[in-house]
């Protein structure tokens, strides 16, 4: 039997597991022999690297890992908005796997799955498969390209970037505002909650202002949001826009764009037609299309429902979610996906040993915005388990920066650094 | 006496030995601090070292950042999330590590 990835992805939509074909993780060669304990981990974004850091740490080593990662190298979409701003480039933001593999022995596989045999416990990829006991999915989010008439995966890579993953296309929508007339407008459509990075599209505002302002002064940036309110650091951002950038931002509630004309570059509301000198649709998104593939896309059909003592899939047994495509009351952010990494990094390990996970875990999550070359804010949050709600509920006392500030934007550059360096060092 | 010599000396060093087991809930309490303070909390620069830092200072610092006596741009908003117990096991963690 064949099934291209067009029919399986249909099929599993449909609601149909892949289980549901025997055979097939086995018509292939085994990529690395399973000898013994493995945990197989797709995705090699914040969440994914730091799980396979900390399995191998916490276990002594004793626990195989191995990633799979499409890129060849890391990208941090977190303060992926300074490129479009100037004050970082994209280089500034880009790390090599060698230490994850070098110093901590993890076996990393560059490569795209095209299924997953939840029966059989392997992960398929063009080239042969991979067999786990237990499976991590960290594949971040996938774009719901349906939602927008007019817009595909293609548009995007060509002429109407969303930057949503920092690379290739933050570098090209940075050069298409380096194109812009004096007097231009940049439109930015932001799509209804949940999605990436809550606060990121109105930190993109004040980036993308802060570079019109000194080079383009005469320009607008226009805000479409999809949401009925700024969603995060309200005051904070209505503020920052006020005093830095004035008369330049223009910011507009309700106001869904479904349908893009992308030779015209027209952005299409309920209410108006936008045509904009550049134009930036972060389209709606959902749980990365790996999620689809293990079969543990639950939630509205978006997101994947874990049991948050061990992110362990509510759908699949051995199978775990952790990152954006997780469907809770938290933030999805790259520190929110570290911190579900190491929770389930540290219940896999007790969980292999036929022991119980920590029952009371507590996490931590910060997202710094730079509001100009040099501000910026923070929004901090501590969640813990609830036992009653099976769910990870804020703690205490959490909340955002009094104001902008210039300290915080040299601490946003610490918090960065020393990310990276948790997640790949 | 000899029975009180022993468990004095128990109490002085609870973690000394070679296999001194981790508690492992303060570790993970820990761990999510990494993002700013660094993994096992050595910061990578910019951000305090946590790494070795002694346990009552730890405990008096989390406490004083929680009641607002020690200002802070961002750690008064972590320490009210957390108890006065989890404090307790984090500094433990924490002076427990090398530098
Ligand atoms: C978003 C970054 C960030 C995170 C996450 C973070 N801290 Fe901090 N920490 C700071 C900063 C910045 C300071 C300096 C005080 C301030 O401005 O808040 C600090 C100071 C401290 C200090 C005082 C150190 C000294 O020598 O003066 C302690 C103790 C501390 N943090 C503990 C923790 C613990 C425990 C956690 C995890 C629960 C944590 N921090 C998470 C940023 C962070």
């Amino acid at each position: 039997m064949s099934i291209n990835r067009r029919d399986f992805l249909k099929l599993s939509g449909a609601g149909i597991a892949i289980g549901a074909f025997p055979g097939l993780a086995f018509a292939s060669s085994e990529i690395v022999k399973k000898k013994g304990q493995r945990v197989v981990i797709v995705g090699g974004g914040f969440g994914g690297a730091t799980a396979a850091k900390y399995i191998r740490t916490w276990s002594n080593n004793k626990i195989e890992v191995v990633l799979v990662e499409r890129n060849a190298k890391f990208i941090s979409c977190p303060m992926s908005n300074t490129v479009l701003g100037g004050t970082r480039t994209i280089d500034d933001l880009t790390q090599s796997y060698d230490t994850l593999k070098k110093k901590y022995g993890i076996k990393l596989i560059h490569g795209e799955v095209t299924a997953i045999d939840t029966e059989k416990q392997a992960v398929m990829l063009a080239n042969g498969h991979l067999k786990y006991d237990r499976l991590i999915v960290a594949p971040g989010v996938d774009f719901m390209f349906d939602q927008i008439e007019g817009l595909t995966a293609d548009v995007t890579n060509e002429s109407i970037p969303h930057a949503w993953k920092a690379g290739a296309q933050t570098v090209m929508l940075r050069k298409q505002l380096e194109s812009m007339p004096d007097g231009g407008v940049f439109a930015l459509s932001i799509p209804k909650a949940p999605y990436r990075c809550p606060p990121g599209p109105y930190e993109r505002a004040c980036q993308v202002a802060s570079y019109l302002k000194n080079s383009k002064p005469k320009s607008k940036v226009l805000i479409l949001d999809a949401n009925p309110d700024i969603t995060s650091k309200k005051g904070l951002f209505m503020a920052a826009w006020k005093d830095l950038y004035p008369g330049m931002i223009e910011y507009r509630a309700n106001a869904a764009v479904s349908k893009v004309d992308v030779a015209g570059k027209i952005a299409k509301t309920e209410f108006e037609d936008v045509k904009a000198d550049v134009l930036n649709i972060i389209p709606p998104m959902k749980a990365g299309v790996v999620a689809s593939m293990a079969g543990v896309v639950s939630a509205d059909k978006r997101w994947c429902e874990v049991d948050f003592l061990s992110y362990e899939s509510k759908v699949h047994k051995n199978v775990h979610v952790i990152g954006d495509a997780v469907a809770a009351a938290l933030p999805k952010s790259g520190h929110m996906a570290t911190s579900q990494a190491k929770v389930c990094a540290a219940a896999i390990i007790e969980l292999m040993q036929g022991k119980v996970p920590d029952q009371a875990p507590t996490i931590v999550n910060t997202c710094y915005s730079m509001v100009s070359d040099r501000e910026a804010m923070h929004v901090a949050n501590v969640f813990r388990f609830n036992a009653e709600k099976q769910a990870m509920v804020s703690a205490e006392g959490g909340g955002v920066s009094a104001a902008r500030s210039e300290i915080e934007g040299t601490l946003a550059g610490y918090w960065l650094k020393n990310i990276m360096d948790d997640v790949l060092m | 006496m000899i029975k009180h010599l022993v468990v004095a000396v128990g109490l002085l060093l609870p973690m000394v030995g070679a296999h001194a087991e981790v508690n492992k809930h303060a570790r993970s309490l820990a761990a999510s601090c990494a993002a700013c303070h660094g993994t096992n909390g050595k910061s990578q620069g910019g951000m305090p070292v946590l790494a070795g830092l002694d346990k009552a200072l730890f405990v008096t610092q989390m406490k004083d950042f929680k009641s607002g006596a020690r200002p802070a741009t961002v750690m008064h908003q972590h320490a009210k999330g957390y108890t006065d117990e989890e404090f307790e096991l984090m500094g433990s963690y924490f002076a427990s590590l090398k530098r």
